[in-house]
């Protein structure tokens, strides 16, 4: 009887809070890369429109 | 770049308190699951990410048969907007799941269907771009692009019912159990609720990137055409 109750009784939870962390930590960096990527071809373009306009005006 | 939109602004606003109200959902209101311990609530966020991936994709489907029917070159702009922001979300996918799986499965990796269509479909969006990287040509790279979106929708439903109609170790979240699931758990009202709150909160952030990044994707338009002036 002691060995039924010692079987049926739920096993205690894992500690699996490193990986909890581990996941979270991909899912922002990720995120942080992909608005840093879109602010950064952002701040290119921008150059790039500045440069050409000068262009533009130098020959006309 | 015109100036942003106030209904962007307040897209921006509302998506990073949505962010902080899902993660109060995730780490305080719901409990933490019995079998698997804290990891589980990687889950929440795994699935957002993962619908937020395939309605990107959607999107970009939708774009491609529009850029063929009207030849306007916006719905390229949005197409390219939908997969990129697709690919970012359907990589977190991979990865959050993986590492999931490392604990539940006590394997990073194995040769599941739901693993394979999953990865197959964000290969097939990597090439989405190699294959415009080829073309020159503004419309005809377009006119590909829009082919290949709709070509490449089709790993969508595959991989989406790829747990229900092959043999798989993946869980059903959405639907009938798969007795053959491996780490699937029962969820309780709390949990429910954070993930349901974690689908609407990623759909909001997705919806504010796409926005962005169909922006950026108009500005890049705009200093190409001024470039091709300029040199000719």
């Amino acid at each position: 009887m002691i060995f039924g109750i010692l079987l049926d009784h739920p096993p205690t939870t894992p500690d699996t809070t490193g990986y909890m962390i581990l996941g979270f930590a991909v899912i922002f960096t990720v995120m942080a890369i992909h608005i840093f990527s879109l602010y950064q071809r952002n701040r290119n373009l921008r150059i790039d429109l500045s440069l050409l306009e000068e262009i533009e005006d130098e020959e006309s | 770049m015109e100036p942003k939109p106030t209904a962007l602004k307040i897209l921006d606003i509302a998506a990073i308190l949505l962010l902080l109200a899902a993660l109060y959902m995730v780490f305080i209101y719901a409990p933490m699951e019995a079998t698997m311990g804290n990891v589980q609530r990687v889950f929440y966020f795994h699935i957002a990410t993962a619908w937020v991936g395939m309605m990107s994709f959607i999107v970009a489907l939708v774009a491609g048969v529009a850029y063929l029917s009207t030849s306007d070159r916006k719905w390229d702009i949005i197409g390219v907007a939908g997969i990129e922001v697709g690919l970012v979300f359907l990589f977190i996918t991979i990865v959050s799941g993986s590492i999931w799986a490392r604990p539940a499965w006590n394997t990073w990796w194995t040769w599941d269907p739901r693993l394979v269509t999953t990865t197959v479909m964000e290969l097939v969006y990597i090439a989405y771009f190699m294959l415009r990287q080829g073309i020159e040509d503004p419309d005809r790279r377009a006119r590909f692009g829009a082919i290949y979106a709709i070509l490449g929708a089709s790993s969508v439903p595959l991989t989406f019912f790829s747990i229900r109609i092959w043999r798989t170790i993946h869980p059903v979240v959405v639907g009938s159990g798969n007795p053959d699931s491996q780490g699937t758990f029962d969820m309780s009202d709390p949990m429910r609720a954070a993930f349901f709150f974690s689908i609407f909160t990623f759909t909001v952030i997705g919806i504010d990137l796409i926005w962005h990044r169909i922006r950026l994707g108009r500005f890049a338009d705009k200093v190409e055409r001024l470039k091709m002036k300029v040199m000719i």
